[in-house]
């Protein structure tokens, strides 16, 4: 990220949106819209005062609503850019009509309430699409218990409470009591590889729940791990050797079989029940956590942005492509990389990323002429 | 030899040039140093007592100017630290802020603004360092800030001025194998303008595609899509194919690479592209491939008689060695299918590959007189104990070729029988979902209980039921992983890239620069990485011409001059310690009338240290982090605030 907001050659535009497209492929026009921070983006060095004084509270988004932030937030210490923004809807000034606290503590005065929307008129010769991914809500799923037991949840949330800089400062303390998890179980394929939700694979789960159990262990010498899996799909570069180490080096249990039910006792304990395939046995057990390693779609609104870039979208939402050209659109000079285009993880997202960047390249810089010697 | 000059002359020019530089101090040079502490805010300020910091540092030997800015970084706080500059005198600038990654670039811009080299610059980093893991104790941060600022100066005071590193780049690139991935790399970068050598070690371009029948999930002709994909880089004028060939000496380094491509005869050739070479088995096999038509295992014989695709070979320079200059190297050798010897009773007739199993599709010799009954066996030498890894492709495989022998005998009974099905992402789980729908029967097995095949027999413990079942089968297909081409042992030391335990390439990160190796300048793509899909390649392929065409286009590399120099010749004995541990092949061993004598190839070097840190004759500085400057930070430390 920092390189990217570093490089002289890219403009980041940030908390903005393609609003439309027009032209072909070489010459397009995009109106984007940049939508007011209510913060100068030139003048804020996001020190943070404002924030410290801000009165207003509003869930945290990028903590999962595991803590709350204020009106005037960053998205997360380390984005790009180091802006400042103000909620709008979360805002007591915009709320009530006063307030005004962050601008008077802003040494740089970088806080402007009368800022508005910005309208961009952007010529370039070729579209990137990379939107990734927004998660599956495994509320649907009912007999998995997610937003009813508290102590079973999602694969996001469990990254931010077992990071160091997430709201318990890196501590697995369970949502019911506060107490520490020792004891995780691991649900793979939660509306992933299921006619109901997600027909495909996340690609991407097993590989996390393995990680996830393997922190769990580092911070915690005594932690328990149970995966739950059906296919265990580790393709990628030492995956397999990963899985292993799991097993040998962090004492993961694998269990190959899914899931029926998560149950709740009076401790608020998660009880799992299950069939181990390998055993022909339905059996249970009680953990302190559940994990759920929930499916993977492509951006929330893909199609609404597909529309406006008139390239096609296959069943499930992602860009449709064609395998032996894997990062052209259906529209000439539009291409896609990453999650956008169908589950993958990161070497071959940052592959289709140059991939895409090298059709784009060919598109619209001329030829490169070397002189003959 | 020609290039090494050249560096070594570029050397000497920069260093006269420095000498000249605005701003640069010679040795009589009164030392002037400013110091600049940046509250950051409440980041640092809040945390720490800036100003007891600034007032400490005017106390320090050279220090002759110093403040606390609100933020040094904004335009103020910039302006401030060249107003200084040219008001005091300034040769020397030390600001104590946040981290060199953030900000280090513009101050040392502010530096060459008020006409000091930037190397004069020194960051100390008193936030992430320091207030942000001291916030408990306002005092202890103050005086660790203290310290930091105090070995600062101390380092800054020894600073020299420094030119960037600058060497063309000769504006063409040699692609090392010719299947999918080369052959889309070799367009990509020839469609931007750049002259292409291309190089196989077959007489065939096309790799192992051309050996299949239809590729997944499309569905296409893999020889057809291969074959189209070499016309065209046949019809490229600015590609140079180089078939029969392999390249057998490279030197030199980013920008100039001189490479050598000489023919490769006979007994060498096919190594690349063949699943292995004669075997007891493999002369099995042969057997099973008449039946089965062109696979790798007899294309040898068949050569003599079909140079098909590159039957005029495009007026390629025949004969050799040729030697040439290339400014990058894209490595593309590929991949090959393991002979699946001693794995489930392989003997390349009843019990064969999925790669014979192609062939036979490709010609159309799968049909009822095969018989009906099929099992497949996934995993054949794969995630196993001398094999652990997961050859990704060849769950895929197999259900696709399951699927085509479902629509050839459609009512033929295959049972594919599998550890875990690796149908990743959208299209192979339809694909997984399909051939379900379609009859084929999917068995899952454990490698505690592998199964067993023998006298048209397939036994396999169904975990599902508990119990084994027994598979009647008139052809056993057993699918094997991917391995490494053994030429790739050849072009690692050549190139000096290194290959993982399993003699794949090693990328530089596996997460964040799949397609790059630690050496600038060399790129890696397709199966030579890691067993990929068609389209997986084709991805890597043109990522890695992306990068490939950036030092392309500019023509030009710079680097810091953050390198490694030999400090003391004479100490130097020439034994090659340093050279065997760089990681980039920054360092060779050359003749000198003083006997052999390491040779630095400056912008091939990260400055990493490794090699000063190896020689035990402390031969070797490294360039603005000399043992002189660090021993001063450490000194001044130990020295207290006294």
């Amino acid at each position: 990220m920092l390189d990217a907001g570093r490089h002289p050659n890219i403009d980041i535009l940030a908390y903005s949106e393609v609003e439309s497209v027009s032209g072909e492929a070489g010459n397009f026009t995009a109106r984007v819209r940049k939508k007011a921070r209510f913060v100068k983006e030139d003048v804020c060095n996001a020190c943070g005062d404002c924030a410290a004084k801000c009165p207003r509270k509003a869930p945290d988004e990028f903590d999962m609503k595991l803590r709350d932030r204020r009106a005037i937030y960053l998205y997360f210490a380390q984005g790009i850019p180091a802006v400042m923004t103000i909620d709008k809807n979360n805002c007591t000034y915009f709320d009530k009509g006063k307030c005004r606290l962050c601008e008077k503590v802003c040494q740089k005065k970088a806080i402007d309430f009368e800022q508005k929307d910005e309208i961009l008129e952007l010529n370039v010769g070729a579209i990137i699409v990379a939107t990734g991914l927004d998660v599956f809500d495994p509320t649907p799923m009912t007999h998995f218990g997610y937003g009813r037991i508290k102590n079973v949840i999602t694969g996001l949330e469990y990254e931010r409470l077992i990071n160091a800089t997430g709201p318990t400062g890196g501590h697995l303390y369970r949502p019911s009591d506060k107490k520490l998890a020792k004891r995780v179980a691991y649900l793979q394929c939660i509306g992933s590889r299921d006619l109901n939700y997600c027909k495909y694979c996340c690609t991407v789960g097993c590989m996390y729940a393995i990680k996830d159990a393997m922190l769990a262990r580092e911070h915690d010498s005594e932690a328990v791990s149970y995966i739950f899996h059906t296919d265990l799909r580790n393709v990628g570069k030492w995956f397999q050797e990963y899985e292993i180490k799991g097993r040998e080096l962090y004492g993961i249990n694998y269990v190959r079989g899914r899931v029926a039910e998560v149950q709740q006792d009076k401790d608020g304990n998660p009880t799992v029940w299950y069939e181990d395939t390998r055993k022909q046995e339905v059996k249970s057990l009680t953990f302190d956590l559940v994990v759920l390693a929930t499916a993977a779609m492509p951006a929330k609104r893909s199609s609404e942005l597909a529309k406006i870039l008139g390239i096609e979208l296959e069943e499930n939402e992602f860009v449709r492509l064609s395998p032996e050209a894997p990062t052209d659109t259906s529209r000439p000079g539009i291409f896609a990389c990453g999650f956008c285009n169908g589950p993958c993880d990161i070497p071959e997202a940052v592959s289709q990323a140059g991939a895409a960047a090298m059709k784009a390249a060919e598109l619209v810089l001329p030829e490169v002429v070397v002189a003959a010697k | 030899m020609e290039e090494k000059k050249e560096i070594g002359q570029n050397a000497a020019g920069e260093k006269a040039g420095s000498g000249a530089t605005a701003g640069a101090t010679s040795a009589t040079e009164e030392i002037r140093i400013g110091t600049f502490i940046c509250n950051c805010g409440t980041n640092i300020a809040g945390f720490l007592d800036a100003k007891a910091v600034s007032d400490y540092a005017k106390t320090l030997p050279n220090v002759v100017f110093s403040r606390e800015n609100l933020f040094s970084c904004s335009e103020a706080g910039v302006t401030d630290i060249e107003n200084a500059i040219k008001e005091n005198k300034l040769n020397r600038v030390v600001v104590a802020a946040c981290t060199p990654r953030t900000h280090e670039p513009l101050f040392r811009a502010a530096c060459e603004e008020a006409g000091l080299n930037k190397f004069l610059f020194e960051f100390v980093n008193i936030r992430e360092h320091c207030s942000w893991v001291h916030k408990e104790d306002k005092g202890i941060a103050t005086q660790k800030a203290k310290d930091l600022v105090r070995m600062g100066v101390a380092r800054a005071t020894r600073l020299e001025p420094k030119e960037e590193i600058t060497t063309d780049v000769e504006r063409s690139a040699l692609v090392i194998g010719g299947g999918i991935s080369g052959l889309t790399c070799a367009l990509s970068l020839a469609k931007r303008g750049f002259q292409v050598s291309l190089v196989e070690r077959e007489r065939q371009l096309g790799g192992l595609v051309r050996f299949l029948h239809r590729l997944y999930p499309s569905n296409i002709s893999a020889s057809e899509f291969a074959a189209a994909k070499a016309e065209e880089v046949r019809r490229h004028p600015r590609i140079r194919i180089f078939t029969s060939s392999a390249v057998t000496d490279v030197r030199g380094y980013i920008g100039r690479y001189r490479a050598t491509i000489s023919p490769v005869g006979d007994a060498v050739e096919g190594t690349l592209a063949m699943p292995g070479k004669s075997t007891s088995a493999t002369a099995g096999g042969n057997k099973s491939v008449s039946m089965a038509g062109e696979t790798p295992d007899n294309a040898r014989e068949k050569r003599g008689a079909g140079r098909t695709l590159e039957g005029k070979a495009g007026a390629e320079p025949t004969g050799g060695p040729h030697e040439f200059l290339c400014g990058v190297i894209v490595v593309a050798t590929g991949a090959r299918q393991l002979i699946p010897d001693g794995y489930f009773g392989y003997d390349g007739k009843t019990v064969i590959s999925q790669l014979q199993l192609e062939g036979m599709l490709k010609q159309g010799k799968v049909d009822a007189t095969l018989g009906k009954r099929f099992v497949m066996i996934l995993c054949a030498g794969a995630r196993v104990r001398e094999r652990i890894y997961c050859s990704r492709i060849c769950c895929m495989n197999a259900i696709k070729n399951a699927m085509l022998i479902k629509q050839a005998v459609p009512d033929a009974s295959i049972h594919v029988l599998y550890r875990d099905l690796q149908c990743y992402g959208v299209t192979n789980e339809e694909m997984y979902r399909k051939a379900k729908e379609m009859g084929v029967r999917f068995v899952n097995y454990s490698p505690e209980s592998p199964p067993a095949v023998e006298d048209g027999k397939v036994k396999v413990l169904n975990p599902i039921i508990g119990r084994e079942m027994t598979l009647d089968s008139d052809l056993v297909i057993l699918s094997p992983p991917l391995v490494p081409n053994e030429g790739a042992d050849d072009v690692s030391k050549m190139l000096k890239v290194p290959l993982d335990e399993n003699k794949f390439f090693l990328e530089a990160h596996v997460k964040l620069r799949p397609v790059d190796f630690a050496t600038d300048g060399i790129y890696i793509c397709g199966t030579a990485h890691w067993p990929a899909t068609t389209g997986e390649s084709i991805c890597q392929a043109l990522g890695a011409a992306s990068h490939a065409s950036i030092p392309l286009t500019r023509g030009f590399v710079k680097v810091e001059p953050i390198v490694s120099e030999l400090y003391d010749e004479e100490a130097c004995r020439g034994c090659g310690m340093c050279a065997a541990n760089c990681p980039y092949g920054a360092i060779e061993i050359v003749e000198t009338p003083k006997g052999p004598k390491a040779k630095f190839i400056e912008v091939a070097c990260k400055g990493c240290g490794v090699c000063a840190a190896t020689c035990y004759k402390r031969a070797i500085a490294m360039s603005h982090y000399t043992d002189e400057q660090l021993n001063a930070q450490v000194e001044a430390y130990l020295k207290g605030d006294k």
